[in-house]
């Protein structure tokens, strides 16, 4: 198993407060009696690749509606930036800075892949009725600027071949790279995906992660869902592990690696009840 | 009509401009050939293909259920009706007033239903439609005289100069309408405001969470609907130097939303061809008049059977969409 903080070691320990890009504190969020997440306090550091990882049903999807405002929270605060976002409308957080893609992939599946990227660049323009009607020379640079946007994070996804394509005719790993690009084009700072990988084969999360790796380079964090241990411990450099809504574990992926708590959680507890450290699920919300 | 048009067609490819500009010449050359008899029912087709486009922001473009558009039809031409009976103000100042108060009733009648899904809007906008209508017939404030309507509006003049009042020119003056907005409309298609409103239609969580301001744009889609329609509403109502309630039916409503589904949704050629249908289907079918619902009954299925995107769907990457510029340096 390859480690990816091994190498950043130094770098974690000088981890502190500032470093934090999005903080949530006591989130709590219940549907009916359910209680999907419940006092949830986890980080996400600028700069990073943090995972969040759970069982199904664990409340992971919920932790990042909250966070980007498709769920206003029953209790607790989002931070982002230092300042607080929690109750603020998706397309306000998304001019702050977070984009998001869906478990199950959310494109505008009649508009071509360039046009579903244009949308992305909605946020960073501001024409408005008058100056579009009559295509003032102003509108006319921002539209040009858009679509300059957007073709580049086309290429960068490798997906320019489709650019007049409807979203819905390119093949299933295609959406989830688009999805990606879409959320790109907002110009974030953080990067939310809900687990980007299922349904990709094996060459096709390969290629995922190297993409990853390679945007991270510029100026954004990215905080991921992700039930593949494999990619889990490749890519991320901090690991938040979820069950039943609360967080039962995070440290650096070795340190979740063996951490018996979190093999219990995702094993089941017979075969580790004999072990040291033993764990009974969470305590009831 | 004809320099806008072709104007326009600049930034449309070769075929279709000629396509364009050929039907440009018909429409300007067709009302010198025919009867005054054809011209009408040519001016009737230019109201519901204004009608139409003003829809279309809202049910084609934004997938929006309005099936209470006639509402907005009647208070633009009630507008125009009563203010200009009551105080003599001319037909075409009052053409964007009339634009306005339509605009402005969408806003406040709109805001607190915006959110609604689906079907429940649809329901709503029904409702809608059907309290103008019913307000309308109960005479408020001894304005709109009730089932009678209003009586002696005048025509559109420009002080003495030009005055609208044969047959061509009022053909001439809603097909000029009808021209010009198409050109605003066919700009926000391909602008930021139109990509919004068709993200709204294809997923409107998915929009929101790219940033759209989902409920806005969905205001703004009612907002300036309900404005062109209004300007129907103030032609219409000088044309025929008289409003009823009875022209604002819920039946009205149901004939523009067909409008709609047989052209195909957030199509402007089709909005062209649905309101053919719509306008010219009666006129050519006349001697089977006790047949027309039938025969509208069984097309509408018809089409839901074999063309259920309507029958000039929009398409979408070609038009409007700039050239490769250089050799298209492709992924890496
Ligand atoms: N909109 C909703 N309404 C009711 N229950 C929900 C809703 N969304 C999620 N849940 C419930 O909350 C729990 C957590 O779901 P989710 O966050 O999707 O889990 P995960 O993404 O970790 O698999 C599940 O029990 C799920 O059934
Ligand atoms: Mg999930």
């Amino acid at each position: 198993m390859e480690f990816r903080t091994e190498k950043k070691r130094s770098e974690r320990m000088k981890r502190n407060d500032n470093g934090i890009l999005l903080r949530t504190d006591q989130l709590t969020k219940s549907f009916g009696g359910l209680t999907a997440v419940c006092r949830l306090n986890l980080r996400v550091h600028r700069g990073e690749i943090s995972c969040l990882i759970g069982p199904n049903g664990a409340g992971k999807t919920t932790v990042f509606n909250v966070v980007t405002g498709i769920y206003r929270p029953d209790g607790g605060d989002v931070l982002f930036n230092g300042e607080s976002i929690s109750g603020k409308k998706p397309h306000q957080i998304v001019s702050k800075g977070i984009a998001r893609t869906f478990q199950n992939i959310r494109l505008f599946s009649n508009m071509t892949c360039l046009e579903n990227i244009m949308a992305g660049q909605h946020c960073r323009a501001s024409a408005g009725v008058w100056s579009s009607v009559f295509g003032t020379s102003r509108q006319k640079e921002e539209e040009k600027r858009i679509r300059d946007v957007a073709e580049s994070r086309l290429r960068l996804v490798g997906l320019w071949k489709f650019k007049d394509e409807p979203a819905k005719n390119i093949a299933y790993g295609s959406q989830r790279m688009l999805e990606i690009a879409r959320a790109l084009a907002t110009q974030p700072k953080l990067l939310v995906l809900d687990e980007p990988s299922s349904g990709l084969n094996d060459r096709e999360t390969e290629d995922l992660i190297d993409f990853l790796k390679s945007v991270l380079k510029e100026d954004l964090t990215i905080f991921i869902i992700e039930h593949d241990m494999k990619v889990v411990m490749e890519i991320s450099d901090w690991v938040t592990v979820m069950d039943e809504g609360r967080k039962i574990a995070e440290g650096t992926p070795e340190e979740i690696y063996n951490n018996p708590v979190v093999i219990e959680a995702y094993l089941g507890k017979e075969e580790f009840s004999e072990e040291e450290g033993s764990y009974d699920g969470p305590a009831p919300c | 009509m004809e320099d806008k048009k072709t104007e326009e067609s600049g930034r449309i490819p070769g075929s279709r401009k000629n396509a364009v500009f050929g039907i440009v010449i018909l429409f300007a050359v067709f009302p010198f050939i025919a009867g005054d008899y054809y011209v009408d029912i040519g001016f009737f087709f230019g109201i519901y293909a204004l009608l139409g486009l003003s829809l279309n922001i809202v049910l084609g473009e934004v997938g929006l259920f309005d099936l209470g558009h006639a509402g907005f039809y009647a208070i633009g031409a009630y507008t125009t009706a009563i203010l200009n009976t009551q105080f003599g103000i001319p037909i075409l100042v009052l053409l964007p007033v009339s634009a306005l108060a339509a605009s402005l009733f969408a806003y406040v009648v709109c805001s607190p239903i915006i959110h609604l899904k689906g079907d429940y809007l649809c329901i709503v906008t029904i409702g809608m439609g059907e309290i103008v209508r019913l307000a309308l017939i109960n005479n408020p404030f001894d304005l709109t005289g009730g089932p009678n309507g209003v009586f002696g509006i005048d025509f559109p003049s420009l002080g003495g100069l030009l005055v609208i009042d044969s047959s061509i020119e009022f053909y001439f003056l809603i097909w000029i309408v009808v021209a010009l907005s198409i050109i605003g409309l066919l700009q926000l298609q391909q602008s930021r405001i139109g990509r919004a409103w068709n993200c709204i239609r294809e997923d409107e969580v998915a929009a929101e969470a790219n940033g759209i301001d989902v409920r806005s744009f969905k205001l703004l889609a009612f907002v300036l609907g309900a404005g062109l329609a209004g300007v129907a509403g103030n032609i219409y109502a000088s044309k025929l130097m008289c409003v009823s309630p009875e022209s604002f039916t819920f039946w009205e409503s149901c004939l523009l939303f067909s409008i709609i589904l047989i052209g195909g949704m957030g199509s402007i050629p089709g909005v062209l061809i649905g309101a053919a249908a719509i306008s010219l289907f009666p006129e050519i079918f006349r001697p089977f008049a006790m047949f027309r619902m039938l025969v509208f009954g069984a097309v509408m299925i018809l089409m839901m059977m074999f063309r259920p995107a309507g029958i000039l769907p929009r398409k979408r990457g070609g038009m409007g969409f700039r050239p490769d510029h250089g050799n298209p340096v492709d992924d890496k």
